[in-house]
Order: C-alpha cells, then structure tokens, then sequence
C-alpha cells in the first residue's frame, strides 16, 4: 500500500536517517570530550568547503557510484552481490595488466582499453558464483563473500610473486607508464595561475562514472534485458511463466555487476595509485551495498547516496587530521550512517507513515483514500 | 429484502453467543472494516459471505484475536470481553480452522490436537487423554481420524477434520470456519456439512465463512453478508434467495449463469499424447495424460486441486520438463530441449492465464502497463529501436486494454498490487485474450474475483471460444467448469477419470470421478487399471 | 608561501577550533596504527619523548585507506607543518612525488630512501644488529637449531633473517636455522597467533631459541616461547621485560631515536641519506636486568668483539637488500 508520497519515500527517510545518525556520532563526539560543531565544520570545509576537499570528495564518490550500481543491478535480479569487494579487486588486476604490458601512446586510448580489462576481469570474477548460483542452487551471498577471500589471497600471490618489481618491498606493481596517467581535476579545470583540485585524486574516471549511472538507468529501465532482470528479480515463478530464463538473468546481471565493480579499479588504480597496490579496493564494494540500500537502487539515488558516503570519507579524513577523533570514532561514524540509513530503514519509516496517515486521516476522505479500484 | 434479524425479538430467548458492535480496523488508508455489528445465537450455523477483500477475514481475525480492532466491542455470551490474542480467544471457547491448515506435516494426527494444549511437562498423560476424547468425538460427529496417522499422510479431508478436532480439543463452543470447502470434492464438502450439523445438535455455535452462495443456501441458518467493509444485510436464510444474496455482495443484479450457444468445434488444434512428469522430488505428478482441443471449443480440466492440472497447464505453458508428445495444428511442441520456455509458447500462439495471477501472471510491484508487456515484452510492436523499448508504445496499448477490459481505475502507471482480485485478473485476460492465440490455456479464471468481474471474464472467455479458438480451461470450482466447459474431464491422481460432455452430465457424476471412482463402462477414456472400481484419496495436500 | 597555500591553510585553520597549526611538526602513522607494540608505536614513543622534553605538540594522523598518504602528506605540508615525518617504505613513491612540490617543508621517512633535496632518508642496519643476536642464539643454543620467525615476507624482513642466520653460523657452524614468515601481506605483522603457531612448529624442528623481527606478531612468538620453556629473541623495542628469564635479548632499532632526533632537529633537519646502524648506536643488542641472568660474561665478550670489527669495517656483514641474496640462509 503507498501510504507515503514517493518524494518522502525517497527523500525524506533518508535524511531524517542521517540527521539520527549524526545526533548520536554528535553525543560519541561529545562522550569523548570533543565539540561536535566544530568536528561537523571539520567535516564539511573540509570536504566541500573547497576545489581541493570535492577532489577527494569526489574521489571517493567515483569509487561507490560503481560498486553501489554493481550491487544494485544485482539486486534488480535478487540477486545479493556482496563480493563487490573481489570482483574490484580482480578488476584491479585486469586494470594494472594492461597499463602494465600495452605500450599505449596515450591515455585515451588506455583508459577504453583499461575499462574493458577491469570489467572483463570483474565479470570474470562474478561468473563463478553466477554459474554456481543459477546451475547448482549454491546461495550467491555465500559464494560471493568467499570469493571475495579468494581474491584478496589470489590479489596476494599475484603481487608478491609475479607482478611485484623485483627487490621492492610494497606488494604492489612497478609504476604505470605516464602515457596510462589519466588527467585529474587538477589537470583539467587549472586555469591560470591558481591550480585547482591541487593533489586531488579525482580524475576523468568521475564523469565516466556518470555515464555509468545514466547507462545503467537505460540498461534497467529501458531496454527489453532490464525489464527481464527486474521482472525475474520481483518474482521468479512469473518470469518462468513469461519464458524469461532464471540461469540467464543471473548469469547476465552478475557479470554487469562484476563489470561495474571491476570498472571501479580504474579509478583507484588508473587514476589514483598508478600502480596496483594490495588494498586498492578498501572496503568500496561492501560500501557500495550501504550506497545501493540507501540510493533504493536506483542510479540517481546510488549517486546521491554515493556522494554522501564520499563526504563521509573526505570529512573523516579531514577530522583525524585536524582534530583528536579518533580514527576508529571516525569509523564509528560511517557505520551510524550505514546503520540507519541501510539497516533500520524501518525504524524511521514506520513511526513516519503513521503520520502521514494521521495527517491523511485530517483530510477529506474521497481525495485521498488509495486508488482501490471499485468493482 | 426479507426481514432482518439483527435486532429481532429472539434475542431475549439467550443471549448470543457472538455479539459484535461497532467494529472498526483500518489498514493503512484502507477501512477493512466499518461499524460492524452482528449477533450470532447459540446452536446455530452463521454464515457469513461477501467478496474477496470485503473484510470477512479481518473480522474473523480480530474475533480470534490476530488484529486489534481500532474500536467496537464484543460480547461473548452476552458478557463483554477483550481478545488480545489468540490464547485468550481460546479461553472465550472459539476455535478457528483456517483456510490454510496449520498443522505439523510430520506429527501424527494425536500430537497436532495436543501441540500447544499439553498438561504438565510430560506428554504422555496428554496423549493418552486425547486418544479418548479424540474416540468419543469421532463416533458422536462422524470426525473420524486415525490418531497415529502422520499428517502429511492423510487426505485433505481428514487434515481439515484434524483442526476440527484440534478445536474441539480445547473445548470450543464456537467454531469458526474460514472457506473450508475450497480443497475438498463435493462429497469431502458434504460429510464436512454433516460434521457441522451435528456440532449444531450438540449446542455448539458455527460461523462459516464463505463465497459460495450455494454452500450457504444449504447449510446456514442466518447470513451476513459483507461488502467493502460494511455488514449489508442480515438474514434469515430460508427467507432469502442466492440471488439476492449475489445482489446484496456486488451491490447490483448480476447474471449467475453464462450464456452461450452451443459450440462449433473445428479442427483439432492441441492435441497431448500420454503426457508423463515428475516433480522436483520424482514424483510422477502426470501418469499418462492424453486430450484433445479443438478450435471453437473450451475443455474444462476438473479435479481436486493438486491432482496434476497445474502440472498440465506449467507443461503446455513451457515452464516445466515433461516426457510424451504435443501438438499444436498439426506442429510438434518441444517439451524438453531449448525451446520449451514460455517465449516459443507464445511464438507459436499459445496465450497462458495462469492459476495463480499474483505468483506467475503478474509482477505485483511492476505498474499495470508493464504488466501489459509481461511477456511479450520481446514483441516487435512494444521496441523503440534495437535496443530500447518503446515505453510510450505499451501504455497506449495498455490504456486500450484497459478501456476494452474495463479494467478500474484505468490509471496504466498504477501498481498492479493494488487493483483488485477482478481487476488484476482482467489484466492478464486481456494480455493474453488480445495475442489472439490459438490456443489459450486458463487456470481458475475467477479465483478470488468478484462476482461482477466473473461475469465478465465468462463473456470474453466465451467470445474467444466464438472466434474459433481453442480453450482449455482448469478450475478447481465444479460450478465454473459445468457452466462454462464444452468438454469436462476429470483428473484425479495425475490420470484422466473420465469425459463427459457438458449438460449431459451432473455434479453427483463429475464429483465421483473427481474422488477417483470411475467405471469403465462409461468413461471413453478411462485409465484405471482392470477396469475395477477405484478408490483412493486425492493426492497429498497439493 | 604562495597565496594558494595561504588560502589552502586559512581553511584549515578556519576548520580548527584552536588555530595552531602552523610550524608544528607533524607525524604519520601507516595504516597499522600507532599502537602496534612495535615499530610504529617505537616512533610514538620517540615523538612523546620529545613533546615531554620541550613541552611542544605535534601533529598526527593514522591513515585509514591508501589515497590519505598523499593527502595527508600535502595537507600537513601546506598548513605548515615542518618537519613532516612518516612511518614504513610505503610512503616511498608518494614522497617521491610529494616531496618537490614543497621545497620549503622538511620531510624525514624511515625505513626507506627517497632522494630528494628536503627529504631525510633514515634506514638502519638492521643485519648489523640482527648478527649480533644471531651470534648470541648460536652460542647459547643447546639443540643447535635457532629459529627465525619473520613479519611480512618483504626484502627488510629478509635482511634481518639473513644478518641473523649469518650471527649464528659466525658462533656456531654447526648449528641449524629454521626461517619461517607468517605472510605476504601487511596482515602478517599483526597476526600473534599464527606467530605462536609458527613456534610452535619450529619448537617440534628442534628450535630452542626464536627471533621474532615480526611487529605485533612477535607477541604471540614470545609469548609461546615462554610457555614452552625455549629462549626468544625480541625486536625494535626492547621487549626483555615482557618474559624476563625467556626473552634472550632483544635486537634493537632505535626508530625512537630517529623521530626525537629528527624532531629535535626541527625546521633545521638535515637531509639526505641517513644511515643508522652500529657505529651510531641505531641498531644494537639490549641488556638490561631482565635478561642478565641468562646472557653469560663469555658470550658478550664474543658479541663486542664482533660488534667492534663490524664498526670498524674488518668484518662485514652480508646486507640481503644489497643483491637479493643470502649467503646463509635459503628463502
């Protein structure tokens, strides 16, 4: 029953989610003798107050717009992809081979190259829980999360035997060419004299993350392969009726969504890093579960939801920098943020639809009763 | 109208056993229930009808304590009494079998009465005083069960006559039965019926929860009837008529009976050759199916529910593996290798009206219009281009589906979940009706619809049928089938029973057959081994 | 500085609630945390201990995810901090980078060379130190087999097993070394129960003294090694005291040293390639009355006189990093 209007559904929750969140990190920041204004001022100079703070910001936005749409288009399947984290960090892989071993005579020519290695690489990853998902009933939640050990091993052994330069102590590769550098903020939108985005991280990859928003829109709700997906992960008894094939469907949005994680890597490793290093991935695939339960999974609300856990990082950074939070306080405060914004949706929904009701009630009865048809 | 007894003189005879005033719950912006009141006097079967989602069940709920109503007062023996929950309805001395048994599968039939009414912490005592009461009332009501049976091991029947019992056991004076006859033959339903009266003999208070107006002509001795909330009327039964009473529900005259001419078969257009599957867990649920459709013509599939109708259907639909042959004009139908899935169904002009229109015929969550496209949502007219669909495309077509189904509200953006069981249904018939196949296959066309609706749906199945088309129809409501079928075969046990043709057969025949007693002398397609009369309980809870 | 530095450090200061940024130095932890029992916590000690002497603050941040290295590298850097000093070999390339953009800033980095004209590179000799306690388990060693449980399987670590298996061999050719490293990645150095495990493991090989150079690990390497009655030999810190009677010695890497010393160096530090190994008391061997009891007059006659031909150049010992290799030890 749509007892609250969408805008509130979508809107309205969340932030009233958020302002709960931050009123209690507000009463941990006070608990441990800290002023919690002064910690939000931190916070939000520090991570928009400035061209510097939106490269971070931004950075780390770029990162959860594509694992948060990784985990939503497989949750437009039912499907709960939470091995995000892996399948980015294979895409890494794919992402660091290629820069590695292609000679490319500039970076718009790697960076297409540099996304169909990370996205084949994820998607690779992802097919082996799919497959075993759809052919042999294994539950995708546990393969995925063991997959995402697997990788972090295989991550490991790759680094430390095979790609790892001779006598550096890192596990990480050997720097990527500055023909793969791809062009940060800094380098773009520097006019003059004043550099802008000065030793910002965030780069091109940005706005191919919005295309990536705006494809995967189209993917889901526009083409014939979205509406299967959706119309699978609402119910699978109707998509068997309607011819639609259950194996298919997982195996086709999972390899998207391993693809979008895998995609993640060229931003933190293309465009951040430059080379491959252990934990490229830090935890941006199971953020991007939070990113897509928040933004309901669908790309606009993934970008906005994406944007806010991007402020979060930037801020947190910025206030163990500045202040005496500590860094696992720092943390405290992005899980509140996770915790009611994904986990106790309910909590706020519920007593707010009560009052959407109350207020309803107060109205005259025709105008507003649902449209339960008349027989 | 005839009289009414809500406020009759008879009340100062007893005072009644139920007595509901002002009863009031709202649902979120719904009002299932609006200022209900009703009297129900001791020793008397109360029966209590109207459509799905009138509120018969959220009234019943809030009497067994599941729902808390928003306001109103109930009397139990005239005293005042509050139900929080279902312990407490208990102790008032009411009893519920709902519509769907809740019993443990893998207990005997003794330890479901006893489950949750146990004396003391040791369980023998309870069973052993069980085993006699549960003696006693099988030889005074005719409940007889065998105590150590398992559950999953016994018929529907007897399940149902378990919850009975279960009631019983915890000293019921009022019973309440929600829709009890919607799994059982007309035989199961007519020794249900004799339990019932003789609970009434014995003082005992029944309400009978119902949406068949036959069932209440004949059993009930006062009716209720319900619609959009509200109590509408209570009666006396014998001073009213099933029509009325069908006035009294939809809230205008309707039309019980489908017109039709008699039919004009042409050529055979499906045709099934010993049809054999097995379910997930090996068992042959098809044990040799073989039938025939014509164009022109609608065949009606009877049966107890679970006896491998859904199963024929889930085959000629495409979504279940099955051994032996079909046809369609002529053509064979793969039932095995890549093309037996729902699309190259409909490729080859096989439309599909599933039993279940919430599970399988539409995404409740998508809006009508989607659902317009739900599985056709490959069809040529329904693209933009190579890659995008043509969204604009399916809401024109589905506000014309809408217009010409009357589907209400004819809002296409509006979620499917929230039109009502009619409407929902009229969806999928025009989806389905408006492919104009060849074959069109129909599961239980007007389960929960409303009587309004069902009218509707007979009409265009029948124009269907008048185009020439072949129908197969499977509907678990013998009344549907005898009125609306051509051809009737009866299914029982994954086997054809028998086929009749419509109007020279009765309820008394079809509902043998339906119970797995056939004699080969008439049946042209009897499959019973050696010919000897057959008796068997019908398939295992589903 | 320039004005967009200005303006970049006017926003910090803005964002502060006490505008006292400028001119402190600064520190930063590696993502290991500074309470690591070890090295990084060494670092803290040495920073501590110039914040008690002069009564000055510093600055200090643990980074949590990869891009923060280079942030909070320039973010320190342009609110004025001076010097800017990290922890570990990872912040090598960032530094590389970082280190021209600001060539008014200091920068000192342990345990990694990065050659810039503002950056002071301070390493140690570790294999130095390490055969000094190598020659102690040799000598004191009665089953003549000495284990080696290493931190993460990197070059640094394997310097230290090299120097170390070279000790004993020097006091004791017959003796046995058994290498083990708990893992490949940064996991690995705080990780005491797989430590415990691996001494454990190499207790049944015969093993009656350990060398944990393993951070936190070490913990659970000295904290098995004195259950099951065998000698242990600590590392970074002095860590004599934790198991006094079982902890042998402990090979010392005065990383405390460096931070006080670059610390109070200050604006002034001196730059470039600094090395710290016997000769300036930057690696060495801890006494102390925890372990005097078990360390005999005889062996520390031997560790001296050894300790004195390294200093003075007559004997070397084998540095692994120099070519990836080890004369005494197979990896």
């Amino acid at each position: 029953m749509d007892v609250m209007p969408k805008w509130a559904d979508a809107l309205l929750i969340p932030l009233i989610s958020i302002a709960i969140a931050f009123v209690i990190s507000a009463g941990v920041i006070v608990a441990i003798g800290e002023d919690p204004m002064a910690a939000l001022n931190t916070m939000v100079t520090g991570a928009l107050g400035s061209s510097y703070g939106w490269g971070y910001t931004l950075y780390y936005t770029t990162n959860f717009i594509f694992t948060g749409l990784a985990v939503s288009v497989a949750f437009h399947a039912r499907m709960f992809n939470i091995g995000g984290e892996g399948q980015a960090m294979l895409g890494g892989v794919g992402v660091a081979l290629v820069c590695l071993f292609i000679p490319f005579p500039h970076w718009s020519v790697a960076l297409p190259v540099a996304l169909i290695g990370g996205a084949l690489f994820g998607a690779a990853w992802a097919a082996i829980p799919a497959y075993l998902q759809a052919k042999r009933g294994s539950h995708i939640v546990i393969t995925t999360i063991m997959f995402n050990f697997i990788a972090g091993s295989l991550l490991v052994y790759l680094l430390v035997e095979v790609l790892k330069p001779p006598g550096a102590m890192d596990p990480a590769t050997a720097k990527f060419a500055a023909s793969t550098h791809l062009p940060t903020f800094q380098d773009m939108f520097s006019f003059g004299e004043k550099p802008a985005f000065r030793g910002a991280p965030a780069n091109v990859t940005f706005f191919f993350a919005l295309v990536s928003c705006f494809a995967v829109w189209l993917l889901i709700w526009r083409t014939r392969l979205g509406y299967a997906i959706r119309a699978y992960g609402h119910s699978e008894p109707a998509a068997l009726y309607a011819g639609i094939s259950p194996t298919r469907i997982i195996m086709i949005a999972m390899l998207i969504s391993g693809g979008l994680s895998g995609m993640m890597a060229i931003n933190t490793v293309m465009g951040e890093a430059e080379r491959l290093v252990l934990n490229s991935v830090e935890g941006a695939g199971f953020i991007g579960i939070a990113v897509a339960l928040m933004g309901r999974s669908h790309p606009l609300g993934v970008l906005l939801a994406a944007l806010l856990f991007g402020f979060l990082y930037q801020g947190g950074a910025e206030l163990s920098l500045w202040t005496n939070v500590p860094r696992e306080l720092i943390v405290v405060i992005q899980a509140l943020v996770i915790l009611f914004t994904g986990a106790l949706d309910n909590m706020v929904r519920m007593p707010l639809e009560k009052l959407f009701l109350l207020f309803r009630r107060k109205q005259p009865e025709p105008a507003t009763t649902s449209p339960k048809p008349a027989e | 109208m005839s009289e009414t007894t809500s406020n009759g003189g008879a009340a100062s005879v007893a005072a009644p056993a139920i007595e509901l005033k002002g009863i009031s719950k709202a649902f979120g912006p719904v009002q299932a229930n609006k200022d209900i009141a009703i009297r129900v006097m001791p020793g008397t079967i109360h029966g209590i009808i109207g459509e799905n989602g009138a509120g018969k069940s959220t009234l019943m709920s809030i009497l067994y304590g599941f729902y808390k109503a928003d306001s109103g007062q109930i009397f139990i023996n005239g005293k005042e009494t509050t139900i929080p929950d279902s312990q407490a309805a208990i102790g008032a001395g009411i009893g519920m079998v709902f519509q769907h048994f809740k019993l443990v599968e893998n207990f005997t039939v003794l330890e479901n009465v006893v489950l949750g009414a146990e004396e003391g912490a040791r369980l023998m005592p309870s069973l052993s005083k069980a085993r006699k009461l549960l003696t006693e009332l099988a030889a005074e009501y005719e409940l007889n069960v065998d105590p150590d049976k398992k559950i999953e091991d016994i018929g529907v029947g007897m399940q149902q006559r378990v919850e009975i019992l279960k009631a019983l056991y915890r000293k019921a004076e009022i019973l309440i039965l929600d829709e009890p006859t919607g799994v059982l033959t007309p035989s199961e339903a007519d020794h249900l019926f004799r339990i019932l009266k003789g609970l009434k003999d014995e003082g005992k208070t029944i309400i009978l929860i119902t949406h068949k107006l036959r069932e209440i002509m004949n059993v009930t001795d006062t009716v209720s009837v319900m619609r959009r909330g509200e109590m509408t009327a209570t009666v006396k039964t014998r001073n009213t008529s099933p029509e009325e009473l069908a006035e009294l529900m939809v809230g205008r005259k309707v039309l019980l009976n489908v017109v039709k001419l008699p039919a004009t078969p042409y050529a055979k257009v499906l045709e099934v050759e010993n049809l054999r599957v097995k379910d997930d867990s090996g068992v042959e649920r098809l044990k040799g199916v073989s039938l025939s459709v014509c164009g022109g013509e609608i065949v009606g599939i009877a049966g107890v529910a679970g006896n491998g109708q859904s199963e024929l259907l889930e085959v000629l639909g495409g979504y279940r593996r099955a051994k032996g042959k079909v046809h369609l004009n002529g053509e064979p139908i793969d039932l095995t290798g890549r093309k037996s899935d729902g699309q190259s169904r409909r490729e080859k002009g096989i439309a599909h009206v599933p039993e279940d229109r919430q599970r399988e015929g539409l995404i409740l969550d998508f809006h009508a219009w989607e659902n317009v496209a739900f599985g056709y949502h490959n069809a040529p007219e329904y693209q933009k281009n190579r890659w995008l669909m043509d969204n604009r495309a399916i809401r024109k077509d589905t506000v014309g589906k809408m217009e010409r189904f009357d589907v209400r509200p004819p809002i296409p953006s509006l979620t499917a979940k929230n039109f009502s069981g009619g409407n929902q249904q009229k969806i999928v018939l025009a989806r389905e009706i408006e492919r104009n196949p060849e074959l069109l296959l129909v599961g239980q066309p007007t389960r929960g619809v409303d009587i309004g609706a069902i009218e509707f749906i007979h009409q265009q199945l029948v124009a269907l049928r008048d185009r020439g088309k072949a129908i197969l129809l499977v509907s678990v409501e013998l009344d549907e089938i005898m009125s609306l079928a051509d051809r009737i075969i009866v299914m029982f046990d994954g086997q054809i029973m028998g086929e009749r043709i419509a109007g020279q057969t009765d309820e008394r025949e079809l509902g043998l057959l339906m119970a797995g007693v056939t004699d080969t002398g008439t049946s042209p397609l009897a499959q019973s081994p050696a010919g000897a009369m057959r008796v068997g309980n019908p398939g295992q809870g589903r | 500085m320039t004005v967009m530095q200005r303006l970049l450090g006017a926003s910090a200061v803005l964002a502060l609630s006490a505008g006292t940024a400028a001119a402190e130095p600064a520190l930063i932890f590696d993502l290991g945390g500074k309470f690591d029992k070890s090295f990084n916590e060494a670092a803290f000690a040495g920073a501590q201990r110039w914040a008690a002497e002069t009564g000055d603050s510093f600055r200090e941040i643990e980074l949590t995810s990869e891009a923060q290295r280079e942030q909070a590298l320039r973010r320190f850097a342009e609110a004025g901090a001076n010097p800017v000093i990290m922890t570990g070999f990872a912040f090598g390339s960032v530094l590389g980078e970082v280190a021209p953009d600001y060539p008014d800033t200091k920068f000192a980095i342990i345990d990694m060379v990065v050659d810039q004209p503002n950056v002071r590179s301070v390493v140690f000799n570790e294999h130095e130190g390490s055969f000094l306690v190598g020659m102690m388990a040799g000598l004191k060693t009665e089953t003549n087999t000495v284990g080696f449980i290493g931190g993460m399987d990197i070059p640094l670590i394997r310097k230290f097993a090299c120097g170390y298996a070279q000790g004993v061999l020097a006091a004791n050719p017959d003796a046995n070394v058994v290498a083990n490293m708990t893992g490949t990645t940064p996991a690995a150095w705080n990780d005491p129960v797989k430590g415990g495990e691996l001494t454990k493991a190499q207790i049944s090989q015969g093993a009656d003294i350990v060398y944990a150079a393993a951070g936190g690990t070490g913990v659970g390497v000295l904290q098995v090694a004195a259950d099951e009655g065998i000698f242990s030999i600590g590392v970074d810190s002095n860590q004599n005291y934790l198991h006094p009677g079982s902890v042998l010695t402990s090979m010392l890497k005065r990383v405390d040293v460096a931070v006080y010393d670059a610390l109070t160096q200050g604006t002034d530090l001196e730059t470039g390639f600094n090395v710290m190994g016997l000769a300036n008391y930057g690696v060495g061997v801890a006494l102390d009355e925890n372990n005097e009891a078990i360390v005999s007059y005889d062996m520390l006659a031997q560790v001296y006189a050894a300790a004195d031909k390294i200093v003075s150049g007559e004997m070397m010992v084998h540095d692994y990093m120099s070519d990836d290799s080890c004369p005494a030890l197979e990896f």
